[in-house]
C-alpha cells in the first residue's frame, strides 16, 4: 500500500448506531473511491457479501469481506471500512495492528468517524451542538488552527467513574467502541490522529452519517460547500445500493 | 438506553456490538493474574490434523500429503447430508485425516483426551480419481462450500413468507471463473457465519478460487427437501463426474433421514 506523505487516512469507529460505518459508506460510495486492498485479521467477526456499492448489474458481483481499504488517488484519501464487530478481547489487539500500520504506511494522519451514546450526555451537551472533535497533541499546528477557525467544540472531559463524586476528569467516550482506545495509542505513539464524533441513540441513523459527513466536510471540503438549504445536504451524498431494506424484508400482506 | 411501554428504562443492546463499559469493567476487575490465567489458557488452545481415526499427528500439512485440486467443504447437516448421499456415495471415498480442536470450553483438559467420535471436521479423498483431492498440484486448487441459513435471513422487497424455499444462491472469489448454478446472492445480503465467511474470506483475500453455494431453509434440521436443493450443484463443473448414481443416492439419503427421526424421538 504505498501512500504519500500527506494522505489522510480515514476509518469508522465500530460505535453506537454504525454511524462512523455509515459515513464511511457514503464517502466511499460519493467519491467512487476504488478498492486497492484488504485489512485481514483475525480480530473482526467474518463477514461476505457481493459489492456494497454497485451501480450497475456487471460491477454487482464482486466479492466483499469485513475489512477493506479503499483510495482516491486524486483527493490523496485512503479509506478503510470495518463491516463487523470485534472477537472478544480482540479490540485492543487490533488497535495495536492497526496504528502500526498507520506509522508503516507513512500516512500523514487518521481521520476517525465515531459517534457517542447520546443519553450519556451531560446538561451542557445537551444544549449544544451534537458534533465533537479531538486532535492528538502531535497533530500539526496548521490543522488546529484550521479547525479553531471553524469554532467547532472539542470533547469535553467528564468524570473517569461517573457514579464517584470527587473522581478525575478525563476524556470518555461511551458507546464509541474502539474511538478511546485508538485516540489513547496515538497520543502515546505521536500519531496524528482526528475524531470526529455525533451524539447519537440507536435506531434510523442514516441522518446523523449524513450529519457526520457534512461534518467532515466543513473540514476537508470533499464536496462543495452547501449552501444554507439543509435539503440540499441529503441528496448530493450517494446512498450505496447495500443501504436497502435496512429494517428486514417486505411485509406478509396477509399481516394486513 | 431504551424505554419500554411501561415507561421503565432498560439497557438495550447496542447494535455495534460495543459493550465496551463492560470490557473496561472487565478489564479494571481482572487483575494481572487472573489476565495471566486467561492468556494460559488461550495459548492452550488448538487445532490439531490427525492421521485417519488415529491419534497420529500428520506431521505434514494435509494438503502437502495430499494435494488436491478439489476441495469441498459441507457446513450444517443439511449440507453434510447431501455430500454423503450424492457426491461420497459414488466411487470410493477413503477417509484420510480429521480435525480436531480444543479451547477453553471442551470438557477435556486436552486434545490428546478427546475421543475420536469428537472430531470436528473428516477429511476424505476420492480413491479412484486423483484429481479431487489428489496429486495435482496446490495451485489449480478450487474450492467448494455448501452451507444453509434459514430463510428469514434473506432479504427481499418482498415479504419472506411468499418465497419459494428452499433456494439456492451463490458467491464466489474473484479468482473463481466457472460460472454458478443459481443466482448470485443480491445486495444487501451477506453471509456472516463462522465458517462459510470465514473460509470464503481467505481465499478472496489469498486469490484462491471459491464459491460458496448457500441453500435458504425454513428447515434447519435434517430435512429431505432442503438437502435435495442442492442437486443443481452436481452439474457444475467443480462437482461434474463424481456423482455416477443419483437414485441410489436420494435411496441413502431417505435411510440418512428416518435414522435421524428415530433418534430424534422424544418417546424413546
Amino acid at each position: 500500500l504505498n501512500t504519500s506523505l500527506s494522505t489522510p487516512i480515514f476509518r469508522p469507529a465500530v460505535s453506537v448506531g454504525n454511524v462512523g460505518q455509515l459515513a464511511m459508506d457514503l464517502i466511499i460510495s460519493t467519491l467512487n473511491m476504488s478498492k486497492i486492498g484488504y485489512f485481514y485479521t483475525d480480530c473482526l467477526v467474518p463477514m461476505v457479501g457481493n459489492n456494497p456499492y454497485a451501480t450497475t448489474e456487471g460491477n454487482s458481483t464482486e466479492l466483499s469481506i469485513n475489512a477493506e481499504v479503499y483510495s482516491l488517488p486524486s483527493r490523496e484519501l485512503v479509506a478503510l471500512q470495518l463491516r463487523s464487530i470485534f472477537i472478544k478481547y480482540k479490540s485492543k489487539p487490533f488497535c495495536e495492528k492497526l496504528l502500526s500500520w498507520v506509522k508503516s504506511s507513512g500516512c500523514a494522519r487518521v481521520i476517525v468517524l465515531s459517534s457517542s451514546h447520546s443519553y450519556q450526555r451531560n446538561d451542557l451537551q445537551l444544549r449544544s451542538t451534537p458534533f465533537r472533535y479531538l486532535l492528538t497533541p502531535s497533530t500539526q499546528k496548521s490543522v488546529q488552527n484550521k479547525i479553531k477557525s471553524l469554532n467547532w467544540e472539542e470533547m469535553e472531559k467528564s468524570r473517569c467513574i461517573p457514579e464517584i463524586d470527587d473522581s478525575e476528569f478525563c476524556i470518555r467516550i461511551p458507546g464509541g467502541g474502539i474511538t478511546k482506545t485508538l485516540y489513547d495509542e496515538s497520543c502515546s505513539k505521536e500519531i496524528q490522529m482526528a475524531v470526529l464524533l455525533k451524539f447519537v441513540s440507536e435506531g434510523d441513523n442514516i441522518p446523523d452519517a449524513l450529519g457526520l459527513v457534512e461534518y467532515l466536510n466543513e473540514w476537508l471540503q470533499i464536496l462543495k460547500p452547501l449552501s444554507d438549504d439543509p435539503t440540499v445536504s441529503a441528496s448530493r451524498w450517494k446512498i450505496p445500493s447495500s443501504w436497502r431494506l435496512l429494517f428486514g424484508s417486505g411485509l406478509p400482506p396477509a399481516l394486513f | 438506553m431504551a424505554a419500554t411501554f411501561f415507561g421503565e428504562v432498560v439497557k438495550a443492546p447496542c447494535r455495534a456490538g460495543t459493550e465496551d463499559e463492560e470490557e473496561e469493567e472487565e478489564g479494571r476487575r481482572e487483575t494481572p493474574e487472573d489476565r495471566e490465567v486467561r492468556l494460559q489458557l488461550a495459548r492452550k488452545r488448538e487445532v490439531r490434523l490427525l492421521r485417519r481415526q488415529t491419534k497420529t499427528s500428520l506431521e505434514v500439512s494435509l494438503l502437502e500429503k495430499y494435494p488436491c485440486s478439489k476441495f469441498i467443504i459441507a457446513i450444517g447437516n443439511n449440507a453434510v447430508a447431501f455430500l454423503s448421499s450424492f457426491v461420497m456415495n459414488s466411487g470410493v471415498w477413503e477417509e484420510v485425516g480429521c480435525a480436531k480442536l480444543w479451547n477453553e470450553w471442551c470438557r477435556t483438559t486436552d486434545t490428546t483426551h478427546l475421543s475420536s467420535t469428537e472430531a470436528f471436521c473428516v477429511f476424505y479423498h476420492l480413491k479412484s480419481n486423483p484429481s479431487v483431492f489428489g496429486s495435482c498440484p496446490r495451485k489449480n486448487m478450487q474450492i467448494t462450500i455448501l452451507t444453509c441459513r434459514h430463510v428469514t435471513d434473506y432479504k427481499t422487497s418482498e415479504s419472506t413468507g411468499s418465497l419459494p424455499s428452499p433456494f439456492l444462491r451463490a458467491l464466489k472469489t474473484q479468482n473463481f471463473k466457472d460460472s454458478a448454478c443459481c443466482p448470485l446472492l443480491e445486495q444487501p445480503n451477506i453471509v456472516h457465519d463462522l465458517p462459510a465467511a470465514g473460509v470464503l474470506s481467505y481465499c478472496q483475500v489469498w486469490k484462491i478460487p471459491a464459491i460458496l453455494y448457500l441453500c435458504y431453509t425454513d428447515v434447519m434440521k435434517l430435512d429431505l427437501i432442503t438437502v435435495e436443493a442442492f442437486k443443481p450443484i452436481l452439474s457444475t463443473r467443480s462437482l461434474k463426474g463424481l456423482v455416477k448414481n443419483i437414485p441410489q443416492s436420494t435411496e441413502i439419503l431417505k435411510k440418512l433421514m428416518t435414522t435421524n427421526e428415530i433418534q430424534s424421538n422424544i418417546y424413546t
